[in-house]
């Protein structure tokens, strides 16, 4: 339980989906599946945020605004896609106005699938992502601190 | 005079879970003017008809939006049975009214945690959305979806429910009903709940029927009108009446959502005491020639499919009227003037669905 004993904080962006996800994740907030007694708080500011939740694919209004706010997310950060629309345009891949998965615009660490995916599976994605959230605070950190690279600090 | 400012509203924002994105023109603390913009979460989909098949696109119809993902799917069977002149069998018909009105019961108790969350009451959100876990149940148990059921398509329903499973579903949903008291005994008597909705965002009779609002923004401004009377024949049989309220605010039309949600408890029960002995589908033959406009009620209000067939497998043409994008000019109406701490709550009150609104 070591990597739960940070509270990762999530921000979430519906890109183009059907919304279907969306509730899905909100409803992993909810009591019945409440993430939040691993920590985890849902926030509206990427500067508080270390995970990326998107859901839905990318298209022209949107590519802006999703590289924004994964610009705007401090280091170390992982982008969860979920959902297929998140993943690979899914049903709508053959819309005129979508480009594809989240991975054409900004690098996603971890792809969870399902349409609608399930708060259950939104869950075990996101305890992977803390995985990965923590190899890259170690590698970020390389040793030069207080914490001899043991990525406490 | 104040000096005006413009505030941009979304489109990420703590409140929103879709994007929309409001320019909000204020002085000092009032809205004077909104500009909205729209667009972030189009896809296109009404031009996949061209080259899907009739039979399937059902699917793609059903995730126009996932709140309201079956009534979306089910009218476009409509339209399509219509168009072929496919009549429905009537246990068919009496499950998509179970199905729909389940639906009309999980998206409202969704809008009142959301609408308790606009206004900051966090604990009224979370048993709002612990009680709608309970129709979800009940859904995914009938169809083996959440939020996608899958369960409609041209002809009839993909699956039936058996005689003592409706049984045990009507014992869960009575136990439900009574459980609900008492969460909406608190949107309907709180203080702290009435000070923020009480008043908030009045759209007067006219302006509602003017500016063409539909569904619980529609009716909470006392415009008798709901497409459950007018297009289904079942629910004529249900002896079903529209509810109204008629001040107009965002508390009449919280009141309008509740007395839908029992409502619908109470509609389900008439339906399963009355369910027919049928089969559950007809084989569909033919392909669809000619134009069809199907309406129906969805949670949020008035949905309109128009198609076009012509003669083969893949339809002419696809256009969707989905109920937000009929409730924007009135959201319009109503934000100038407000306070902007209000701004959300507004924007909830319309129960915006964006994804629906782009497609
Ligand atoms: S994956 Fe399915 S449920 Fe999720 S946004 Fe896409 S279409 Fe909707």
């Amino acid at each position: 339980m070591s990597v739960l004993s940070k509270s990762p904080w999530v921000i979430h962006y519906d890109g183009s989906s059907c919304n279907g996800c969306d509730i899905e994740v909100l409803a992993a907030l909810m009591p019945r599946f409440d993430v939040e007694r691993f920590g985890i708080i849902n926030t509206g500011n990427p500067k508080h945020a270390d995970i990326f939740l998107i859901t839905g694919s990318i298209n022209e209004q949107n590519i802006g605004i999703v590289k924004n706010i994964y610009e705007q997310m401090p280091n170390p950060k992982v982008v969860l896609a979920l959902g297929i629309c998140a993943t690979s345009g899914g049903i709508f891949k053959d819309c005129y106005n979508v480009y594809g998965g989240v991975d054409k615009v900004i690098p996603v660490d971890v792809y969870v699938p399902g349409c609608a995916v399930r708060p259950e599976a939104i869950i075990d994605g996101v305890v992977k992502a803390l995985g990965i959230l923590e190899k890259k605070r170690e590698q970020d950190c390389g040793g030069n601190c207080s914490c001899s690279g043991e990525g406490a600090c | 005079m104040a000096e005006r400012t413009i505030i941009p509203f979304g489109p990420q924002h703590p409140v929103l879970p879709e994007p929309i994105h409001l320019d909000l023109v204020v002085e000092d603390e009032k809205v004077i003017e909104v500009i909205p913009s729209i667009g972030f979460i189009h896809r296109g989909l009404e031009k996949l008809v061209e080259n899907r098949d009739y039979n399937d696109f059902t699917y793609v119809a059903e995730r126009i939006c996932g709140i309201c993902s079956f009534i979306h799917g089910l009218t476009y069977c409509q339209a399509v049975e219509k168009v072929l002149n496919v009549t429905v069998p009537p246990r068919a018909e009496y499950l998509r009214l179970v199905w729909s009105e389940l639906s009309r019961i999980h998206s409202h108790l969704l809008w009142l945690g959301l609408i308790a969350d606009s206004f900051g009451f966090e604990s009224l959100f979370m048993y709002s959305w612990k009680m709608r876990e309970e129709v979800l149940d009940i859904i995914e148990e009938t169809t083996g979806g959440r939020v996608i059921f899958g369960s409609a398509k041209v002809g009839g329903v993909r699956r039936n429910i058996e005689k003592d499973k409706l049984a045990e579903i009507q014992k869960r949903l009575d136990k439900l009903e009574h459980d609900l008291k008492s969460i909406t005994n608190v949107f309907i008597e709180d203080a702290s709940v009435k000070h923020r909705l009480c008043g908030v965002g009045v759209l007067s009779k006219e302006d509602a029927y003017h500016l063409g609002a539909v569904g619980p923004m529609l009716r909470a401004s006392g415009v008798n009108q709901d497409v459950r009377v007018a297009t289904y024949a079942k629910y004529k049989e249900l002896d079903f009446v529209p509810m109204i309220e008629s001040s107009g605010d965002s508390y009449a039309r919280t009141i309008v959502r509740i007395r839908e949600v029992y409502q619908s408890f109470e509609l389900i029960r008439r339906t399963i005491k009355h369910m027919p002995d049928s089969e559950i589908d007809v084989k569909v033959t033919g392909m669809p020639t000619g134009e069809f406009c199907a309406r129906n009620e969805q949670p949020r209000g008035e949905v309109v499919y128009y198609i076009k067939g012509n003669g083969t497998k893949f339809l002419d043409r696809l256009r969707v009227r989905t109920p937000t994008f009929a409730n924007i000019p009135a959201l319009l109406k109503v934000l100038p003037g407000s306070d902007l701490a209000d701004v959300p709550v507004l924007v909830l009150t319309i129960d915006p669905c964006i994804s629906c609104t782009e497609r």
